[in-house]
Order: C-alpha cells, then sequence, then structure tokens
C-alpha cells in the first residue's frame, strides 16, 4: 500500500504490507529507537507515541498500530516532542525525577505531552495505559504537575498546518459506508480493521498474516453520533475515547465505565463496533449496551437490519452477522437515568473485567415497572440476566425482591473459573452487585474510587 | 558537597529524550541476525522425537540449534550446572527451551520457532508446594533448620498460643524491558556480548565455558538495564550464550530479545511460600516462643534458591526480640519455571511471616498492632551495650547493635497521626455499612550484604586525563536506581570537582574483573567505596605533585570546588592534572573494596552475615468494598533509614518505588497456573502490576536523616531492597478493614485480589 503522512514533521511517502507496525518501522528502518517495545501489545505503553489529525492530537500505542491507520496524519516520537529543545514534561521530569531505568519513560513522556496539548489535569487517566515498574508513579506526577500551563510546542500547529499539504491519495479504504457495504459483498472473507486493538494482537501475538483487509479509517460518516430523537445513533467506527466525552452529560454511568474501558491509548484506536463485532465474551461495552436495550444495525450491501444486541451473541465466538455484512452502528436510548455499570477486575485500569454487571432497573411508585441487567464475564457471551430481571418486575423495590432476583441468578449463569477469577466468586459478586445496585439508590455509599483519606 | 545532594539521574536527560540506549537500540553489523526459543509444551516427560523440518524450512531461518548442536558446555545456571541451555531430552518445566532458531529478523525467527513438531512422553508433573512435600521433591537432603533457646517449652508455658498459615504467591519481575543479548563475533575467537545483565561476570562464565575458551577470550558490556529487579541477575545467562554460540556458528552478530509473552514465561520469578505459624506469648503481646515452618517453590532448578530460603530465613525476626525460635525450611522442586532473585530476595517473604504474627496476637488479645510490635521491638542502639543487652541477638545470633527503629517509631506515629486516624477510621466505620477502612502499620529491618560472604568484594578503575576530565568505571551495573549518578558523586566528592568533570562508563568486564553481581542492595556501598578508594589513590599521587609545587605538606592541601588550594595558594584541578602529567605520574588507579567483620554457616545458622541493617517505618490507610472485595491504597506514610543519604531524591524514588512494587506484590499481582503446569498470566493483559491509579492518593515520604554507625560510603545505607518491604503494611491495612466486618481473624493470603479478600470477609464473619 502506498501511503503518506508526516514522521516528526517531515513528510514520509512509502510502500508498505498492510499490517506492519508503526513501531517495528520506527525501530527497524528509521532507526528511531527512543520509542520502546514492552509488550507488544498495546497494555504497558513503552510504545505510546502522539499522533495528530482532523479530530486532534492524541497518544497511541506504536506497537498495534498498522502504518496504513496513519495515511494523512501527522506522528510524533520521543525524539522531536520539543520544538527548540526538550518539552516542558521533558524538563519536568528531569527535574523531578521521573525516570529511574528510562524505559517507559518515551512512552510516559508521549502520554503526557498528549495530555498537555490537551490541558489535560486527570492524569490517572491520562497514564492508566503507561505502566512504570520503578517509580511508583509519584515523581511522574509531580513532573506532570510542575509542567502544567507551559507553553505548547509549535510543532503542533506546524504539523496541523501541513497535514493539508499531503496529495498522496488514500491507499485502498473505502471512504464511505456506502463504499464500504459494496465492498465487503464482493469480499466477506477479509478482516475489517478499524482501531487494530484486538486485530493488532492477531499480528503481534499469534503472528497470524492477514492476506485481505479493508482500513475504516476513511469511512467518517460511521464515526458520526446521530441524534433520531429519542435515540442516538452511534457509528461503529466511533472511538471509544469519542464515545466517552460525547455521552459524558447525558450517560454518566456508562461514560465511567469507557473511562476504565482499556486505556487512554486504546481507546484513542478502538471502536464500539469493533468491540461488538468481535464477540468477545468480556468486552465491556456490549452489557452496558443491554442493559441500556441498544438495537444492533447490521449492513449488507444495501439491506439493513436492526436486532436487539443481545441477541447478535449466539455462543461463544458465533455471532449473528451473515457474510459480507457489518456492524454498521448501534442505537440506544437518548437517556437511561437509572443505568449503573460495575466493572470488577484485578486492576482499576486497563483492565479486562472478571465480572461486569450492568443495571437498568425503573421503579415507579414503589414497584418495579422494568428491569433489563446484563452481565460480561459470566458465560460464554455478554448476557442478560432474564430469571433475575422476571423476579424484580411488577414486585416492590425492596431489599426482598433483590434477594428473589439474586437467588434466580443461578438460573442465569453458570461462569467458569480463569485467570482472572473463579466460578464461585464471579457468581457471587455478581449477586452482590445487586445489593450495590439497591444500596446506591439508596444513597449509600458504596464505590471504593469516591472515597478518600 | 556531591554528596548527599539530590542531583537528577545521570542518564534522566537521556531517558526523557529517548537517547538513552539499551541492548536493543545498539545498531547492529551488515548481516545481523535474530534469535527465537522454541518451547516445550509440557511440563515434564521425555522427548520421543523433534520434527523440526518445517522450521528449517521457513522463511530467512539461517540454522536451528539443538542440544546436539553445542560444542561445549551446555549450561546456563549460576552454579550448580542443572540448567541447559536446549533441553537434553529431559523436558522440566512448560516453556523451557528445547531448540533455537537463528533467522534473519526477530519476527521471522519468532514465526519459525513456532513450527517445531515435538513428541513428548509425558510425566505427571509436580506443581504445588503439597505435590512437592508429598514426593519429597526437594533441594538439599531435607528441609533446613535453624534456632535460638528452646521454642517447643516456651510456647508450651505461655500463657496465649495461636497457629496459623500465610501463603504468598510470587511475582514476576516486569522489567519494561524485556530481557536481551547481543553477539559481536571477534577475531581470534574472542567474542563481545551486550547484554541486559545485573551481573555481566556471570554471563561472561557461562559464554566462555560455552564457547570452550578461557574468561579472558570473552568481553561483556552492561550501560544500563530498563529494570532488573533481581530478574536480570541469573536469566540473561541463556540469552547471551544462545547469542555466543550463533554468533560463533554463522559469524555473524546475534542478537535475542524475548518477546514479553516468552519472557514470562521461560523466566524465573519471586518464590512463593507458603509460611505456617505457632507462637506463644504473653497478656502484651510479648513472644515467649515461635515456630515458623517455611515452604518454597524453587521450580525445575536451583538457581538462586538456597540464599533466597536462607534469607527468607534470617528475616523471620524483622524487628523483633525473639529468645527462643526455630525456623524451618523447605527448598521445593517443582516443574514450574525456575524461581529466581526478586528484590529483596526472600526477605519480604520472611519479614510478611512475623508480621502476620504480630498482627494476629493484637487482634487475638484486642491491643494495638502497633503496641504490640514495640514490645517486642530489640534494644535500641543507645542503650544496647553487650553488658546491658547480653541477648539482644537474632536467631541466628548476630547481636544488633544499630537498631533505631523504637526512637523512628515514636517520630513516625505523630507525624503519620496515627492514633487521631485510628480513631476517625473506627468511627467512619461504624456509620458505613458497605465500604471498610483499614490501618496497617509494618517496620523494616533489612540486613545488608551478600550472604555468600566472599561476595562482598567490589573493584574499581578511574582515570583522570590530563585535561583534569575524570572517567571512572566499576563493577556494579545500572538497572535504573541511579548507582551510577551516586557513585559519580562520591567520585566528585572525592576529587572536589564538578560532577561534569565525571564521565560514568558502561559496566565491561575488562576493565573490572571478576565482579560481583548488582544485587542485595550492596551497589553503591561496594562500588561507591571502591571508586573512593581509588580515586583517593589518584589524590594522594595528585597531592604530592601539589604540594611540592606550592611548597607545603600535603596535609595542608584542599580539593574544593575545582581547585586544589594550599593555605595560601591555588590551582584549578585541571592545571594540576597536566602538572602530574607533566611530571610523569600516574594518574590512572584501580580501587578495591571488601565489606569487613563478616562470618557466616549457612547450614548451622550462625554467625554475623550482615554488616548493618537498613530500617523503615510504613502506615498505610486503605478502604474495601465488603461487597466485592475490591480495594484502594488512600494514603501511605513512609520513614525511611537510609543512613546519611549519598542521593535524597534517588533514594526517596526508590522508596516510593519499592513501596508501589511491594504492594503490588501483595495485592494485584497474581501468578496463576494451570493444572497442566502451564502459567496463565504470561502477558500485562493478565498480570497486573500497579498502574498510575494503584499508588496512594496521599504519599508521604522521608527519610530519617542519621548517618550510618558503621563506616559505608560517606555513612550511607544500602536503600535498593529495603523499602519493598514498606508495601506489607498496604497487606496489613486490608486484613486490618476486613478485621472491622467480623469478629474471627481473617487469616488473609495474599496476594489480596478482591476474591481472596472477599473469602476473607466471610472468615471473618464466620460464615465460612
Amino acid at each position: 500500500m502506498d501511503i503518506e503522512f508526516l514522521l516528526n514533521g517531515e513528510t514520509i511517502r512509502l510502500t508498505t504490507a498492510p499490517t506492519r507496525t508503526l513501531l517495528e518501522w520506527l525501530r527497524e528502518e528509521r532507526d528511531l529507537k527512543g520509542t520502546k517495545e514492552g509488550c507488544n501489545e498495546g497494555d504497558c505503553g513503552a510504545c505510546t507515541v502522539v499522533v495528530q489529525d482532523e479530530s486532534g492530537i492524541k497518544a497511541l500505542n506504536a506497537c498495534i498500530l498498522f502504518l496504513p491507520q496513519l495515511h494523512g496524519k501527522a506522528v510524533r516520537t520521543v525524539e522531536a516532542l520539543g520544538s527548540n529543545g526538550l518539552h516542558p514534561v521533558q524538563t519536568a521530569m528531569i527535574e523531578h525525577h521521573g525516570s529511574q531505568c528510562g524505559f517507559c519513560t518515551p512512552g510516559i513522556v508521549a502520554s503526557l505531552v498528549a495530555g498537555h496539548a490537551q490541558g489535560r489535569t486527570d492524569y490517572d487517566t491520562v497514564l492508566a495505559g503507561n505502566l512504570c515498574r520503578c517509580t511508583g508513579y509519584a515523581p511522574i506526577i509531580r513532573a506532570a504537575q510542575a509542567a502544567e500551563g507551559t507553553e505548547r510546542p509549535e510543532w503542533i500547529e506546524e504539523d496541523r498546518q501541513k497535514l493539508s499539504t499531503l496529495t498522496t491519495p488514500a491507499p485502498f479504504a473505502p471512504q464511505t459506508s456506502d463504499e464500504l457495504a459494496a465492498w465487503y459483498v464482493d469480499h466477506p472473507d477479509a478482516q475489517l480493521i478499524a482501531g487494530a486493538t484486538d486485530v493488532g494482537l492477531w499480528v503481534t501475538k499469534q503472528l497470524r498474516d492477514l492476506p485481505s483487509v479493508a482500513f475504516l479509517g476513511k469511512c467518517t460518516d460511521l464515526q458520526d453520533i446521530r441524534d433520531l430523537g429519542d435515540h442516538l445513533w452511534i457509528g461503529a467506527a466511533v472511538t471509544m475515547t469519542a464515545l466517552r466525552s460525547a455521552l459524558l452529560e447525558s450517560h454518566p454511568a456508562y461514560a465511567e465505565l469507557v473511562r476504565r474501558y482499556a486505556s487512554e491509548q486504546v481507546r484513542n484506536a478502538a471502536t464500539i463496533g469493533g468491540n461488538i463485532a468481535n464477540g468477545s465474551p468480556i468486552g465491556d461495552n456490549p452489557p452496558a449496551l443491554i442493559a441500556m436495550g441498544a438495537q444492533l444495525q447490521l449492513r449488507q450491501g444495501d439491506a439493513r437490519r436492526n436486532l436487539a444486541l443481545e441477541d447478535f451473541f449466539i455462543d461463544y465466538g458465533k455471532q449473528d452477522r451473515r457474510s459480507g455484512e457489518f456492524v454498521e452502528a448501534v442505537l440506544i436510548p437518548k437517556i437511561v437515568p437509572d443505568l449503573k455499570c460495575y466493572k470488577i477486575s484485578k486492576r482499576f485500569d486497563q483492565d479486562i473485567s472478571a465480572v461486569l454487571g450492568c443495571f437498568n432497573v425503573t421503579v415507579e411508585n414503589g414497584t418495579v415497572t422494568a428491569a433489563r441487567i446484563a452481565f460480561g464475564g459470566m458465560a460464554a457471551t455478554p448476557k442478560l440476566a432474564t430469571h433475575a430481571m422476571q423476579a424484580m418486575v411488577g414486585e416492590t423495590w425492596s431489599a426482598e425482591t433483590i434477594n428473589r432476583a439474586k437467588a434466580a441468578m443461578d438460573k442465569d449463569f453458570r461462569p467458569i473459573s480463569d485467570m482472572r477469577a473463579s466460578a464461585g466468586y464471579r457468581l457471587g459478586v455478581a449477586k452482590s452487585l445487586f445489593d450495590r445496585y439497591f444500596a446506591e439508590r439508596a444513597g449509600q455509599a458504596v464505590n471504593v474510587l469516591e472515597v478518600r483519606a | 558537597m556531591s554528596v548527599h545532594r539530590s542531583s537528577p539521574h545521570d542518564s534522566a536527560p537521556l531517558h526523557v529524550g529517548g537517547a538513552a540506549r539499551y541492548v536493543d537500540d545498539i545498531p547492529l553489523p551488515r548481516g545481523a541476525l535474530h534469535l527465537a526459543f522454541g518451547l516445550s509444551t509440557i511440563a515434564k516427560g521425555r522427548i520421543t522425537d523433534m520434527d523440526l523440518s518445517l522450521v528449517r524450512k521457513a522463511l530467512g531461518v539461517v540454522a536451528v540449534l539443538t542440544a546436539e548442536d553445542l560444542p561445549f558446555a551446555n549450561d546456563v545456571s549460576p552454579g550448580a550446572h542443572d540448567e541447559p541451555l536446549l533441553s537434553d531430552g529431559t523436558v522440566h518445566y512448560h516453556g523451557q527451551p528445547l531448540f533455537l532458531v537463528v533467522a534473519e529478523s526477530h519476527l521471522l525467527a519468532r514465526k519459525a520457532a513456532r513450527l517445531g513438531k515435538i513428541t513428548y512422553t509425558e510425566e505427571t508433573p509436580i506443581l504445588t508446594i503439597k505435590e512437592a512435600l508429598a514426593a519429597d521433591s526437594r533441594f538439599e537432603d531435607g528441609p533446613r533448620v535453624w534456632s535460638k533457646g528452646d521454642s517447643r517449652t516456651a510456647i508450651k508455658s505461655a500463657p496465649n498460643r495461636i497457629s496459623g498459615r500465610i501463603t504468598m504467591g510470587g511475582q514476576e519481575h516486569f522489567y519494561l524491558e524485556g530481557q536481551a543479548a547481543l553477539a559481536l563475533p571477534q577475531d581470534n575467537g574472542d567474542m563481545e556480548i551486550h547484554s541486559s545483565t545485573q551481573h555481566p561476570t556471570e554471563i561472561q562464565h557461562k559464554v566462555a565455558e560455552a564457547l570452550g575458551i578461557p574468561f579472558h577470550g570473552v568481553r561483556v558490556e552492561t550501560r544500563r538495564m530498563g529494570g532488573g529487579f533481581g530478574g536480570k541477575e541469573s536469566q540473561g545467562n541463556a540469552l547471551a550464550v544462545a547469542c555466543a554460540i550463533a554468533a560463533r556458528l554463522t559469524g555473524r552478530a546475534c542478537k535475542m530479545r524475548y518477546d514479553r509473552d516468552d519472557d514470562m514465561v521461560i523466566t524465573g520469578k519471586r518464590h512463593d511460600f507458603e509460611i505456617d505459624y505457632e507462637v506463644g506469648f504473653d497478656q502484651s503481646g510479648r513472644i515467649l516462643g515461635i515456630e515458623f515452618d517455611q515452604k518454597t517453590r524453587g521450580g525445575w532448578a536451583l538457581d538462586l534458591t538456597l540464599p533466597v530460603a536462607d534469607r527468607a530465613m534470617l528475616h523471620s525476626d524483622n524487628a523483633y526480640l525473639l529468645d527462643h525460635v526455630t525456623i524451618t525450611s523447605h527448598r521445593l522442586k517443582t516443574n514450574t519455571a525456575s524461581a529466581t532473585a526478586f528484590r529483596g530476595f526472600g526477605g519480604p517473604q520472611g519479614v510478611l511471616g512475623i508480621e502476620r504474627v504480630m498482627d494476629h496476637i493484637a487482634h487475638t488479645l484486642g491491643a494495638d498492632p502497633v503496641d504490640v510490635r514495640r514490645i517486642n521491638y530489640y534494644a535500641p542502639m543507645q542503650a544496647n551495650t553487650a553488658a546491658a543487652h547480653p541477648t539482644n541477638t537474632t536467631p541466628y545470633g548476630m547481636e544488633v547493635t544499630d537498631f533505631i527503629l523504637g526512637e523512628m517509631t515514636e517520630n513516625f506515629l505523630e507525624s503519620a497521626a496515627y492514633v487521631e486516624r485510628r480513631r476517625e477510621i473506627d468511627a467512619w466505620n461504624a456509620a458505613q455499612p458497605i465500604l471498610k477502612k483499614g490501618l496497617g502499620f509494618s517496620p523494616v529491618k533489612f540486613g545488608i550484604s551478600f550472604t555468600l560472604t566472599h561476595l562482598n568484594q567490589a573493584g574499581a578503575l578511574v582515570h583522570v586525563y590530563a585535561d583534569g576530565s575524570i572517567r571512572i568505571n566499576h563493577g556494579g551495573t545500572e538497572m535504573g536506581q541511579g548507582l551510577f549518578q551516586k557513585v559519580a558523586q562520591v567520585a566528585a566528592q572525592t576529587f572536589g570537582v564538578d560532577q561534569a568533570a565525571i564521565k560514568i562508563t558502561a559496566t565491561d568486564t575488562a576493565k573490572v574483573p571478576n565482579t560481583s553481581a548488582t544485587a542485595a542492595s550492596s551497589g553503591s556501598d561496594l562500588n561507591g567505596m571502591a571508586v573512593k578508594i581509588a580515586c583517593d589513590t589518584i589524590k594522594n599521587r595528585l597531592g604530592e605533585v601539589a604540594a611540592k609545587h606550592f611548597g607545603c605538606a600535603p596535609a595542608e592541601l584542599r580539593f574544593e570546588g575545582g581547585h586544589v588550594n594550599s593555605p595560601s595558594k591555588s590551582m584549578p584541578f585541571a592545571d594540576l592534572a597536566a602538572l602530574a602529567y607533566q611530571s610523569r605520574v600516574s594518574l590512572s588507579s584501580t580501587g578495591f573494596y571488601k565489606t569487613p567483620d563478616l562470618s557466616w554457616d549457612r547450614i548451622a545458622g550462625k554467625g554475623r552475615p550482615f554488616f548493618y541493617f537498613a530500617q523503615g517505618l510504613a502506615l498505610t490507610e486503605v478502604v474495601i468494598d465488603t461487597l466485592t472485595g475490591e480495594n484502594r491504597i488512600l494514603r501511605a506514610d513512609i520513614l525511611h533509614d537510609a543512613g546519611a543519604s549519598l542521593n535524597p531524591a534517588l533514594d526517596i524514588g526508590q522508596v516510593e518505588g519499592g513501596y508501589v512494587q511491594g504492594a503490588g506484590w501483595l495485592t494485584t499481582e497474581e501468578l496463576v497456573w494451570d493444572d497442566k503446569g502451564r502459567l496463565r498470566t504470561h502477558a500485562p493483559s493478565t498480570y497486573k502490576i500497579p498502574a498510575c491509579s494503584d499508588r496512594p492518593d496521599v504519599f508521604n515520604v522521608d527519610l530519617w536523616d542519621a548517618p550510618n554507625p558503621m563506616a559505608t560510603i560517606f555513612r550511607s545505607k544500602a536503600v535498593g531492597e529495603p523499602p519493598f518491604m514498606h508495601g506489607i503494611s498496604a497487606f496489613l491495612a486490608l486484613s486490618d478493614a476486613i478485621s472491622a466486618c467480623g469478629p474471627k481473624y481473617p487469616m488473609l493470603d495474599a496476594p489480596a485480589t478482591p476474591e481472596r479478600i472477599l473469602a476473607a470477609i466471610k472468615r471473618a464473619r464466620d460464615e465460612l
């Protein structure tokens, strides 16, 4: 594929294999050794680079970023983050002893520089995808705080202006969802790639070759969020970052769950459609969407069909998706006032759920009039707690009803044991989340993340 | 002063700009090759057939080697000769290297390494402590037992007795830079190695043995590591030897770095332990007699298991005077990756054992856990003369003469507002039905020196050039701890010059020979002293030149501010260097240091294994969710004894980082093996080290600024490992929070994942 992008301010035109990663290319072809490989799966952030496009400036993991995804964008590596010498973040990192072994440092610096450009001060979130094994993070935060309010480097504006000078046409990549739909019917075995935060690992870890791919980054209409009156239409290629910021006010519980979905770098690449289409039983979006009553919009050629999201997941690794059909959008109610999402994992940030419980129970005059409760990590697919829901609807909103619903959970789920949690813990905690939901709605403190010393 | 000053890490400007070079960043000569191991897919058995035809045919493959292709020693162990580089036909653990692929690129080597078709006769592996005990599968003939006094009688006659067990998991190092090595073949059969290792000399030895050449034919260089934590003390041997063998075979440069998953599967981790305890105590909580039964899983090969298990025994007392004590240690051999060194080296496991006991005693008596600890402390330094406290000795018979935790504790409890916060937390807990807070207090007293006495030596090489610039080299390695910076400060201090005059250079076996690993927190103690001795030698020679020039006595000279000054005259250090050169005076010297006064009999468990003790205190506040077991660290206060710190900023960095790493060990970091012996947590997606938000919201770290009574380098104390044990306070805080849920002792095990916390809550409530 022929692509063109900016690397540290310089225009690069090259022909690349579709699944060559940016990290490998930087290190092996460009001798830019500052960007490090720590895990090669997007979990440690040592390879973080700063990428700018029309949507803004952001941190991305270079290890699972395929070169064609960069077409038409500007990438900055740790070697070129200052305009004249070092970026203020870099200077502060020296002065505040923010590096020890130094191996995570380029990635930390890249994340902080992206955060600095965005005016961010929520450092725990900015750095959730950057592991440091030496410092305990404290001096890194001191450095970040010291650099607050300092001047942004000139290259941000220079790169932004230069982006419009790139002339090479996009490599094969559908420009609209219509183009994609037509092409995919003819190439049903091709792999669709949006953020590559999952597909990237097929290449770097499973060492798979992907003979036929299509990059979705140019289908801008799939990145839309449309207001349909009662519902929001969320295009499949909306990134988790864009989704979170769009829903921060209207769907706070879901937006907070999205904050804990992977990390900043991953959310900047990963899409809502990808997280649904890959069919994982432990993806964080589906349980929340199912609890909201989301509809999935599938498209095959010109034909579209909608189905309840829970019906898309048939079994482990099996979804109701026909040949040449793709996830085009998900539709969610505009207001879901009773939604709460509880993610249980060993670590709060950048971890995969052991159990994810999403509760959406409507109570009118002390009686449960509707209940949608969905779990991830409890079965081969994200799934509604049907029996528990039935045990609640029509009953009074009380501890007794909660207890009956908990008992009904035995009929809904038979989870497995794995490295994240045992079956017994999963089922026990899934039931306890009913208590949490009941207590939280009663105004009790239930969230350790909100407690301070 | 150059020492006792918070200068930034010497490489910090390189780190932040991505210019610091690690092994994988070194430019390669043309035609360099890349290596990957083919790994076993069973935990125990015999290989009946290895069909490597697809591997050999794979794209980019230059050579494929098995054990039969190795010309000399097939061994990468640190000493016991029980770790073949490539399997000799027996499989000892899942992930054991069986064959070696040499290919045109890293990716092609990895791809080819997965194409081997191996046929095995599988045997039932010994995986757990329980299985190893049942099969009597152990290193050494039987358990090691050390004792002092008569623990059995003392426990039997004590007014209170309790017993219990704590299990604690291992820990993956998760150095951000994975293992890596590069071999560059030289003429005449020599080999140059660049290795990410804490122990260049051991790499040199293993490579020489594998190539069948004397040590002098191998030069090993280590500029820096991207983290070590003990995981690069012996675990880099396999990569360096593989590279050397392949480089010898092909005549081309060969590089190997493990992909993260391979790294986590192949290499050893911290030893997991199960410790049974029985203790008798009086009404005040004073321990009258105690017995520990420590069981640890060493994995398939010996590696460093014996000294690790020894150190766990050596720290069973932690800060407490035990008159009647027996410690039994079982070093078990299992079909898992060979456990290895990890920051603290068994010490944290031993300390956690007795800290659990302290909390259990306090809970039993309804006493304050801090009071129970203080009543058991060793006698303080000032009061402790042999006459006054003839029995202020450790279980291994070493007299404790430098105990300062009593005084530190008084100061610390006040600055951390212990009493008030205890009260506030009790009130908070009474008002909260679902969330509970807890406080955990833990002291640490950590013995400084290698327990293998002969390792306590170091060498240095210092050159002063005719322009007054200075180049220093020593046997210690830089893994992020700031050793090079500290040693440069020592050199600058000694010569009275600005640190800019000092060039710090890569560790190099051709410059300083026969070095010890940079381990046991010994780096600056040993190498700082060796460099100082070398600098003093040159300084004395310079002094003679200057004294003659000024017409004064050498004793009247002062080296400071980049000048040498007599009472009446002054000249720049650079001019003096030029003058000395012109006067035909040698401006180069070696330095050699060995720690004095050590003697140790590890079989008897008697002697003075340590030069001194580094000490410290931690108090952690946590909150738990009793519905799910989720938890957070809210605040940590630490007071740490670094002696007269060589560099307070770097030392605080070690304390902060050590605390978070220690807390990670005991909370989120869980290694899970399945019943086939396969590690299921072999990537950061499944193995969770602390992330940014896991550090305490409030994190107060102070140094106890008092000079080391022992004559260490500028009276500083070692600081690498001791702060790791401050993380234990987080674990104790979790246990304390759980205790707010019910009357029973929670018997929390580590790592305290949400699942284990929830189980402990049920125990506290007596629901199990």
